[in-house]
């Protein structure tokens, strides 16, 4: 998978030497530049959709998700009573694709958010205090770089068993060295601005240095990168329940419906493959959105 | 240049350690003991603890730790708690097919990128270079288990051309250079290859796109060389940049593999994890996942290697 692209460019060209002060223009630019993006808007629209359905899955008076049918089983797509058809036990596909949205979203967005927060925490610390510190965690960091991101993900998620918090768990763990490794580069090089020596000079205290005038300068860079790692961790989450070592049946979720509708791939292929175009409109909206949100903040003001 | 190559093989040292660490963790990650897995609920405890002796589950964890590191370094990875075989062995010959799947899907999607970046580049028209640009951009967003299902769907169920899995026709042992065998190979092929496919056309676009923007190329144009003599001064530019995330890809590539393999059944060494998960064999879990970092680690540093041999810019101090 791309997290292990070159992050250390990236972050490189992320980073707008920017005084705290000046910062109060730059969100309102960077929206006027999302307004004028319609590829962007067109993604973030497409993704509203899909979470806010998602969420309001039960008030939107789908079939049951759950409930089985030994005599409905495998309808093709269009039947007048199953709209997408039903899958391998009966149950009503377009609800379960809906419904589907809660978990395999959840499972993509909330690791990304974990290792921000923990990731994003230790790089900033690596970077900014540098030194031992630095060495120490980024040496830890590159244990986790010597696996491919999907294996690392599996061995985890094999070991501590299937279930969506070990998933959670496992996928966090993948995610917080890039994040870490990006956001520490972006630190450092903040680091060395001079208005860090000024603030430093007039007796600020470390803490407040980071809050006031690192966090403002690298929260950006360090949020664009976790974006773009969203629609990766929506295919890994999914091809963790795909594989059986995600979340359990009979709970809707595109990577295990994919899997268990594979044994009708003979009967009805149209259906078994209906849950991945679902991840790929999702992880193609997240790429899309992450591209625009890097384009709108990249620019130098 | 032999002196940066063996500092970067000392660096690797601490890594290493950690990642055994890591690896040794993971059967203690494990909810139950190692080796509940084998022992009937209902088995005396004699025989439960006779066991735990036997594989050494008894002693203190560093202990266990450091007996395990020994006995692996000596090439001993243990014994399949399911089919009772090395697992070493098992992991060799899995590790054969992965590597052939690798490489086939290196090739082709290493050289579509190049060619289907550089065209983007080069592109006058705008539709050819937001052509690439899409491509790059669907390879990099689809899930490519899917993609795989999709594959077998289309040429295997539908039109029947292409056997949806397996290594070879059916009682073959292993694999070999023949049609029958090529055949099995396309599909996972093509499924593996999506994501360096979209990673790296992106990266060789940017990076001739910027090479052609750089004054020695307007220069050779003003001299009045002609454009594929050009184009050859800019590829060689590029290439660096577009070998070290080439390099990162097929490392990313042989852990990717894990699904497309579950997907086709083809006996490599994604196929044998997930199958060992399901046992609850955790011999060979962890020998695989040792295997494959190991694997992993080896292939970053000659990439970083060749980097640096190659582009005469970068200075390692």
């Amino acid at each position: 998978m791309a997290i292990q692209s070159p992050t250390v460019d990236i972050a490189a060209a992320l980073v707008r030497p920017t005084v705290a002060s000046a910062s109060r223009g730059y969100w309102p630019s960077v929206g006027r530049r999302l307004r004028r993006d319609p590829v962007t808007l067109i993604c973030a629209g497409v993704l509203l959709l899909v979470v806010l359905s998602s969420i309001a899955a039960p008030l939107l008076g789908l079939a049951d998700p759950y409930k089985t049918s030994m005599i409905r089983r495998l309808y093709p797509l269009g039947s007048p009573s199953h709209l997408l058809g039903t899958d391998e036990l009966g149950r009503d596909m377009f609800a379960r694709l809906i419904y589907g949205g809660r978990l395999s979203l959840f499972m993509g967005v909330m690791p990304v958010l974990c290792a921000l927060l923990i990731g994003g925490a230790l790089g900033i610390t690596a970077g900014f205090v540098g030194g031992k510190v630095n060495m120490a965690i980024m040496r830890v960091m590159d244990v986790f770089y010597a696996f491919p991101s999907v294996l690392l993900a599996i061995s985890l998620s094999g070991a501590m068993g299937a279930g969506t918090e070990n998933t959670l768990l496992s996928l966090t763990l993948v995610f917080i060295p890039p994040i870490c490794r990006v956001s520490e580069s972006v630190t450092t090089q903040v680091r060395g601005f001079d208005f860090v020596d000024a603030a430093r000079a007039s007796g600020a205290s470390a803490l407040t240095i980071v809050r006031v005038h690192v966090l403002g300068n690298v929260l950006g860079p360090i949020l664009v990168y976790a974006t773009s790692l969203i629609s990766v961790a929506i295919i890994l989450a999914a091809g963790l329940s795909f594989l059986g070592l995600g979340v359990k049946p009979p709970e809707p979720e595109w990577g295990l419906m994919l899997n268990t509708l594979r044994q009708a791939i003979y009967v009805n292929p149209v259906l078994a493959a209906l849950p991945g175009v679902m991840i790929f409109i999702t992880s193609i909206c997240f790429n899309l959105m992450s591209d625009g949100l890097r384009a709108a903040m990249d620019v130098k003001a | 240049m032999l002196l940066y190559a063996l500092r970067r093989l000392l660096y690797l040292v601490p890594v290493a350690f950690g990642v055994s660490l890591l690896v040794f963790a993971l059967v203690h990650l494990a909810p139950g003991d190692p080796i509940s897995a084998i022992v009937p609920p209902d088995a005396p405890h004699e025989v439960d603890d006779k066991l735990k002796e036997y594989y050494g589950f008894d002693k203190p964890l560093p202990v266990q730790y450091f007996r395990w590191l020994a006995v692996t370094l000596t090439g001993d990875l243990g014994t399949s708690i399911g089919t009772g075989r090395p697992v070493a062995a098992e992991v060799a010959s899995a590790f054969g097919n992965t590597i052939i799947l690798a490489i086939a899907a290196t090739l082709f999607a290493f050289s579509l990128a190049v060619f289907l970046g550089t065209s983007a580049a080069y592109a006058k028209s705008r539709i050819v270079d937001r052509l690439v640009t899409m491509i790059s951009l669907m390879g990099v967003s689809v899930p490519h288990f899917w993609l795989a299902i999709v594959l077998v769907i289309v040429f295997s169920v539908e039109m029947g051309v292409l056997p949806p899995m397996g290594i070879g026709p059916e009682n073959s042992t292993g694999w070999r250079l023949d049609w029958p065998h090529l055949k099995h190979m396309i599909l996972p092929t093509i499924a593996l290859s999506v994501i360096p496919l979209g990673v790296v056309t992106r990266t060789v676009r940017s990076t001739v796109k910027e090479t052609l923007s750089m004054e020695f190329v307007t220069a050779l144009q003003a001299k009045g060389m002609r454009d594929d003599q050009i184009l050859r001064h800019v590829l060689k530019n590029a290439a660096p940049t577009c070998l070290a995330v080439m390099g990162l890809q097929a490392g990313n590539l042989i852990g990717g593999s894990i699904l497309i393999e579950t997907v086709f059944a083809w006996p490599g060494t994604g196929f044998l994890l997930n199958s060992a998960i399901f046992r609850r064999d955790l011999p060979i879990l962890q020998g695989t996942t040792l295997v494959l970092a190991g694997f992993f680690m080896l292939l970053n540093l000659t990439v970083d290697i060749i980097q640096t041999m190659v582009d005469p810019r970068i200075k390692r101090g």
